[in-house]
């Protein structure tokens, strides 16, 4: 039976050329830029959760406490209401770095760095600036990536081993001291220790916060600077699977104590922002098929007017209701279809178009470069928009169908004769 | 003589704010093999008969039966079933569909029974046509169709299924006298030679006459005119 109501169905809509392609067109164009769309919003936050999960740690433990700590003298008299209490003075930093990565190695899948994060602010040709300074462990960092080698302009993570007081800044802080590689700068810590430093490694990541505010020197240097000698405030842990973040942190929180953070924890509302963020997106892109829809709706509608005699003398030959609904909703699926194969063809010409764009834009506006549209080929930005799109047409035929099925044949024919 | 049409106080009448009855009190019986004319004058209700009797409208009252069936116990899709391959329709317009050609249009009721091959519904449409003289027509599109052309054509796609029975509105009411004449002779010859069963509406005096039997409506009501022969 399809193939008959399938050839009428082609029949009725061969019959309206113009429409037919208006229709197929509106359908098309918004799977199109739907996908388009949905392949840049994605891409951008496909790049995003890149660069949080690669460039930064997938779970940080520092040397904070989730709670304040309980006061001896609470534990002791714990009935007691005891006012005016001055609380222990915490000595800062993991104080057993040692002890603490045996711990973490037993379980801990990938790879471990551990650093003594402190500020400082560095000194040249009458210039000051305040910077992070992270104490490391060249092999370590290296190791992990914090910062790629084709980011270093100049030297790397391993020069800070070349002899005497080393640092590694990047580019846009030598800019500001006006500094070079080899040059030798001033180094004065939170304590008030200075020391002079050569620069042998200058790196461009094209994040600007990292570019001109962070140093890095030997752990063992930090350690001297901070005047706290094997001490430690900050592992980073990089795990082969980003997802495992928040369970590694959780178990690790417990067995060491330390405040354990997760890459999705420390970036909860940028992730709900994009959550947010995609609902807005498929709420246009629903929008823009649906308008399509009503299109459909209105061709679909004008055909049941124009074709009430063809529905009533196939009544009369023995068709049924469910036959005519089947029609008319077919003639809507193939608007549905033929524009999702237009939308397809023009989505992706899109995206190809879309990913050959290359512009660079940098300085102080932008806090990290973008050369290209972030763009992410997915299957399902098609099978979505193009689902959507048939649903749409679906429903827009439906409508009409209903009402064309259910015309009373004899009032058509009498109104006919 | 098989009965194929049995209608007892057969009635229609349309709900409204003051109800319409377009037909009251039917009793007819039409036999197998039976030409009847139905004739009476404008809004007598012959063409709303017609319609009950081919399942096309339903009745508000009384009992229908078409070839043993009992059509009070059908529900829509059995009667289209009833409509698609007992009974044959052809109006005073042709109907026939413009996009399809000739052939298309009377294989049509064939493809929605789909008892038939593609190639012996091609033949069946072919020998059809042939037979109402449109053996040389057969891919043309109805609209270079002759207005009694056309008629024949739609005479054949009531023709498709076989169907015992026929029911024919006004079949010559748009149609010059030759193509009338020609019409009129197809019927009956399906009558007298075919061994179908033909039901027309007419208001051509002389194409009742020629009928075995005229029943004649007046308000809706069958009245004591008819006549048979």
């Amino acid at each position: 039976m399809t193939p008959l109501i399938l050839e009428l169905a082609i029949t009725h809509i061969l019959g309206r050329g113009r429409q037919t392609w208006i229709a197929v067109l509106s359908v098309g164009l918004g799977v199109g830029f739907s996908i388009a769309m949905a392949a840049l919003m994605q891409g951008g936050e496909d790049d995003l959760i890149d660069q949080l999960v690669n460039d930064m740690p997938h779970v940080e433990i520092s040397d904070e406490q989730r709670d304040a700590r309980r006061q001896p003298a609470e534990d002791r008299f714990d009935a007691a209401q005891i006012s005016g209490l001055r609380p222990l003075e915490d000595r800062r930093g993991m104080l057993n770095p040692e002890e603490i990565r045996a711990q973490l190695s037993a379980w801990v899948p990938g790879e471990m760095v551990w650093r003594l994060q402190t500020q400082g602010v560095v000194r040249y040709a009458g210039r000051d600036e305040g910077i992070s300074l992270y104490g490391i462990e060249p092999e370590q960092e290296a190791e992990v990536e914090s910062i790629k080698s084709e980011d270093f302009v100049h030297g790397d993570f391993n020069s800070l081993l070349s002899g005497g007081n080393n640092i590694v800044i990047g580019d846009r802080l030598a800019d500001k001291l006006g500094a070079d590689h080899g040059t030798t700068l001033s180094l004065v810590s939170s304590t008030g220790q200075t020391r002079a430093f050569k620069i042998t490694g200058i790196f461009h990541t094209g994040t600007t916060a990292r570019d001109e505010g962070e140093g890095y020197v030997l752990l063992k240097k930090a350690q001297i600077l901070s005047e706290r000698p094997n001490v430690i405030n900050s592992i980073r842990l990089y795990l082969p699977d980003p997802d495992m973040a928040p369970s590694v942190a959780a178990r690790a929180e417990s067995q060491i104590g330390y405040k354990s953070v997760s890459w999705q924890e420390a970036n909860e509302s940028l992730l709900e922002a994009l959550v947010i963020r995609n609902v807005i997106m498929y709420t246009v892109v629903g929008t823009i098929l649906l308008v399509a829809g009503f299109g459909i709706y209105n061709i679909i509608s004008t055909l049941t007017h124009e074709k009430a005699r063809d529905i009533a003398i196939l009544k009369s030959l023995g068709f049924t209701e469910p036959d005519m609904r089947r029609l008319f909703v077919l003639e809507g699926m193939i608007f549905g279809v033929g524009g999702s194969v237009l939308g397809w063809l023009l989505g992706f010409g899109l995206c190809v178009a879309l990913s050959m764009v290359r512009f660079e834009l940098s300085g102080d506006v932008v806090a990290q470069e973008i050369t290209r549209l972030p763009l992410a080929w997915s299957i399902w930005h098609y099978v979505i928009a193009g689902g959507f799109a048939m649903f749409s047409a679906a429903v827009a035929g439906y409508l009409p169908a209903r009402k064309a099925a259910r015309l009373n044949p004899v009032a058509i024919i009498r109104g006919a004769s | 003589m098989k009965t194929l049409v049995e209608a007892r106080d057969l009635g229609r009448t349309l709900p409204a704010t003051v109800p319409v009855t377009l037909v009251e009190g039917i009793d007819l019986s039409i036999g197998d093999n039976e030409f009847v004319a139905i004739t009476g004058p404008s809004g007598s209700g012959k063409s709303s008969l017609l319609y009950l009797l081919g399942l096309l409208d339903q009745p508000s009252h009384g009992s229908l039966h078409i070839d043993g069936h009992d059509t009070a116990t059908l529900k829509e899709p059995q009667r289209a079933a009833l409509r698609l391959e007992s009974i044959g329709f052809v109006f005073q317009f042709h109907f026939l569909l413009p996009e399809f050609s000739v052939r298309a249009n009377v294989e049509l009721p064939m493809r929605k029974l789909g008892r038939l091959s593609a190639s012996q519904r091609r033949v069946r449409a072919e020998e059809l046509l042939d037979s109402l003289g449109l053996a040389d027509h057969l891919d043309k599109l109805p609209e270079q169709l002759s207005g009694g052309q056309r008629q024949r054509v739609a005479v054949a796609r009531s023709l498709a299924n076989d169907p015992p029975l026929l029911f024919a509105d006004e079949p010559t009411g748009s149609l010059d006298t030759q193509s009338s004449e020609q019409v009129f002779n197809i019927l009956d010859e399906l009558v007298h030679q075919r061994g179908k069963t033909v039901v027309a509406v007419t208001h051509d005096i002389d194409m009742a006459d020629r009928a075995d039997r005229r029943v004649h409506l007046v308000d809706g009501r069958l009245t004591d005119h008819a006549e048979s022969h």
